[in-house]
């Protein structure tokens, strides 16, 4: 077996690629680094678990919050967290009573309904730790513990969680747990999660007269397809696959250019030129649409007039153009003038 | 559709006047070509090609004259001493898709998969994903800790870590919310927007199992939080099977230092799991006996399922590939040979193959795989096609190693509905006009 072979094979068998352990290494290896002194874990290890577990003591009213709320957060979530301008919507009032009696927000299934944070966190800590940690988002790990109590009190309460007089600690944290409006909405069956998971949905195998429904059902429609700016300007132009105008050509261009002439559609329909050419878009050879624009603007007159006259291929693709000897002069300088935009 | 012919590569010869007749040209003209009329043209290149062999030809003015970049002095080395792209490569770019985000540091740019070739994503034209914008910062005072369940808390410097046994592993990294836009409807115009959240490099770095080893990690343990250095602290739980497995405390990038967009001077690098769990600006490891339930897995990155459930903690990249050119927003220039090319990968293993429809999945013949195919990686596949001139519905598909197959978008749907977000991979359908314009649709 080459050695190519043989690593496939690993590759196959699963083993592919683990990396070594450490006693593959000298024992020397794991001198490297030093321990972390007590004061330089606590500096760091800041993050909170869905069982507190890291939570600082402390506490924080729904009237404090308030207030830094309006000073600190208000100009990105809105005063009642409701903003979608900077992010979308912390707290909107799409959960009801039996919501927050079975644990499971029922809106969420509703497409019409704006999907909050409130609506779909399951673990209070989350909001705690992420504040904690990240907020306000111009200024983070600016908030003493307590200041994060009274903002998390806050969101709380606008989201009807808990009364304008709460007040949030580590000690009533975990009662607060229980009423989080989607605490049961939570689940981890399914295959994501390890790599050896079992996935939900496989593909077909069918190769030949599959069984597929082939209507176009979603496509983008003309008005949008600018959307995101010239598509032509974002791919290489000059590769098999040029970018299609999608912007409007701009009207200065075309005020520039008011001779530009009708195409001489019965000049191109007595040479025979119609037969492998359109206007727009590729037949037998491509469209002029595309010719035109390829040379816009450059000095290829000589160049045309001969490849008209004479044919030939590997410009556009390998289908040749045949000699068009048999057009007259007058009307093969006619066709190249159009095509420059020289007439 | 047969598209199994190899079209007659033609020859730049001139013919005798008139060598098609006025009967074959007018008809044509009339009608348009049909494969009857196609017989007859080829027939009359022949014969003239056949006629008029060694006469004078058509010649190309940049041929004939010489270019000026070949009547002038070259510019001298280390002109750029990193170097850059050509002039003619600047729009080959990384894009935002306007009004997908409110801001512009949590935020999204898409890598330009349609212009880009190969397995290996530049650097500078990998997808950048932020929370909190990014930073630069300096390595000499950058540290990781290791915590949680260790025998002892350890802290590495840069030196540190660079001096410790390196591995380098190609894989690629893929946004779970990678064509997240599309599952309700083509939504963006082009394959940098549908799935520009995509990369593939070579990391370098220590493997993590090692760093593990070397705080004494609890062999109990099932959960790592990873954390990172810059203002949003991101944080992600990773599975100890992954971590132990063949992640890799990366500070190298195609050759190079990560740059800091990638987060520079250390990242996490998790093959076939998600990007944001590839935390960046890493800083601190913990290891826990249970997951952590951060903002990014519990309020977002939890995948909405039809039934108001939401799955957390979904972290795999399923097998998923994509035909990068042509693609939509591009533009066939005519009929013939082409060579239809795009990339595959699965965060479960490796390739085995892909197959290509230009008939909207009715039927599938195998592409060709570019080597190395390499687990979780992407693959380059290329495939063989002679275009007629006629509508075509271009897919792709993936199978992996662990007999994975990509399913269609409506097979998808009928089980996650349109509304989870993360984890798309279906298959992707590029529609072809007769004009030869590509745009993106979806089926049935
Ligand atoms: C300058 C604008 C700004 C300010 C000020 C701000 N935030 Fe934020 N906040 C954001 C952005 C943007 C995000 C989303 C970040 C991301 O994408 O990860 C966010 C996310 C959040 C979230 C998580 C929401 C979710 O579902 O992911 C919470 C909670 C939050 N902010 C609370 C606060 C609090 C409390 C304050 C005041 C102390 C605050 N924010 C100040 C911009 C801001
Ligand atoms: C039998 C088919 C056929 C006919 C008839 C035909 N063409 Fe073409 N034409 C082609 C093909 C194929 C090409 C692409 C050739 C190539 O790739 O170099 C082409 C290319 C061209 C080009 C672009 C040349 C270049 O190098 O970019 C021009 C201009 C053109 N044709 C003009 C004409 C005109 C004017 C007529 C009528 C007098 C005409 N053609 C008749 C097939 C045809």
């Amino acid at each position: 077996m080459s050695s190519w072979a043989r690593w496939s094979a690993l590759f196959i068998a699963g083993f592919c690629c683990s990396l070594a352990a450490a006693s593959d290494y000298p024992e020397a290896v794991l001198d490297i680094g030093r321990p972390a002194t007590a004061e330089e874990v606590s500096a760091w290890d800041i993050d909170v678990r869905p069982d507190f577990k890291g939570l600082p003591a402390g506490s924080g009213s729904v009237e404090d919050g308030e207030t830094l709320w309006l000073e600190q957060c208000a100009l990105c979530h809105g005063d009642f967290g409701d903003s979608n301008e900077v992010f979308s919507p912390i707290v909107l009032g799409n959960v009801t009573d039996e919501d927050m009696t079975a644990g499971r927000v029922a809106s969420l299934t509703d497409p019409a309904v704006v999907r909050t944070t409130l609506m779909k966190v399951a673990t209070v800590s989350t909001l705690w730790d992420y504040i904690n940690r990240a907020m306000p988002w111009n200024a983070p790990k600016s908030l003493s513990p307590d200041e994060v109590y009274a903002l998390v009190a806050y969101l709380l309460q606008l989201g009807y969680i808990v009364d304008y007089d709460f007040v949030l600690s580590d000690e009533n944290i975990a009662d607060v747990q229980a009423l989080m409006p989607n605490r049961n909405g939570m689940t981890m069956d399914h295959g994501l999660w390890s790599v050896g998971g079992e996935p939900d949905v496989v593909g077909s195998a069918c190769t030949r007269d599959c069984d597929v429904d082939t209507t176009v059902t979603s496509f983008i429609p003309d008005y949008a397809m600018n959307a995101h700016g010239n598509l032509k300007d974002q791919v290489r132009d000059y590769g098999p696959f040029p970018g299609v105008q999608t912007a409007p050509v701009s009207s200065a261009v075309v005020e520039s250019q008011p001779a530009e002439a009708a195409a001489p559609e019965a000049t191109l329909m007595a040479n025979g030129c119609s037969g492998c050419h359109r206007l727009e878009g590729a037949l037998v050879g491509p469209g002029f649409d595309a010719i035109r624009e390829r040379y816009r603007g450059q000095d290829v007159a000589d160049y045309l007039t001969d490849k008209i006259k004479n044919g030939g291929s590997g410009v556009w693709g390998s289908m040749p153009m045949p000699p068009m000897a048999q057009v007259e002069d007058g009307a093969v300088a006619e066709l190249v003038g159009w095509l420059l935009e020289t007439n | 559709m047969s598209s199994d012919e190899v079209p007659h590569q033609g020859v730049l010869r001139p013919a005798p006047e008139s060598f098609l007749s006025g009967e074959l040209i007018s008809a044509i003209s009339r009608d348009g070509i049909d494969h009857h009329r196609r017989g007859l043209l080829r027939g009359a290149f022949g014969a003239a090609v056949a006629a008029m062999a060694g006469s004078a030809v058509a010649s190309d003015p940049d041929i004939v004259t010489p270019p000026e970049w070949s009547r002038t002095l070259g510019k001298p080395v280390a002109t750029n001493p990193y170097g850059l792209p050509s002039l003619y490569e600047q729009n080959i770019i990384r894009r935002q898709s306007p009004g997908l985000t409110q801001t512009d540091q949590a935020s999204v740019a898409f890598t330009p998969l349609q212009s880009m070739f190969g397995m290996i994503t530049p650097s500078g034209l990998h997808f950048e994903r932020h929370h909190q914008g990014w930073v630069d910062i300096d390595p000499r005072r950058h540290r990781l800790m290791i915590n949680g369940l260790v025998d002892t808390p350890v802290v590495f410097t840069m030196e540190e870590l660079m001096r410790m046994p390196s591995v380098s592993r190609m894989h690629f990294l893929e946004c779970g919310a990678n064509t997240a836009l599309e599952w309700g409807n083509s939504a963006v115009p082009t394959v940098q927007y549908t799935h520009g959240m995509l990369s593939g490099s070579e990391w370098t770095g220590v493997p993590l199992s090692l760093l593990l080893e070397r705080a004494g990690y609890d062999r109990r343990a099932q959960f790592l939080l990873a954390e990172g250095a810059d203002g949003s602290s991101m944080t992600r739980t990773i599975n100890m099977e992954n971590a132990l497995d063949d992640a890799i405390v990366a500070y190298g990038q195609n050759g190079e230092m990560l740059r800091p967009e990638q987060g520079y001077p250390l990242r996490l690098v998790v093959p076939g799991v998600q990007g944001v769990s590839w935390v960046k600006w890493l800083r601190r490891l913990e290891v826990g006996d249970m997951p952590y339930a951060a903002k990014d897995e519990a309020s977002h990155y939890v995948d909405l399922m039809p039934d108001g459930s939401q799955r957390q903690y979904t972290a795999i990249q399923e097998a998923k590939s994509v035909i990068t050119a042509p693609s939509a927003g591009q533009k066939l220039q005519t009929k013939g040979y082409y060579c239809i090319t795009g990339l595959a990968w699965s965060g479960r293993g490796t390739v085995t193959k892909v197959e290509v429809s230009v008939d909207g999945g009715r039927n599938w013949r195998e592409a060709r795989l570019e080597g190395p195919v390499l687990p979780k990686m992407l693959t380059r596949f290329n495939f063989d096609w002679v275009w007629q001139g006629d509508a075509a519905l271009l897919q792709s598909r993936v199978h992996d190693s662990t007999g994975y197959i990509q399913p269609q978008r409506a097979e998808l749907v009928a089980v996650r509905g349109t509304r989870s977000i993360y984890h798309n991979n279906a298959i992707q359908t590029w529609r072809i006009a007769p004009s030869g314009e590509v745009d993106n649709v979806q089926l049935g």
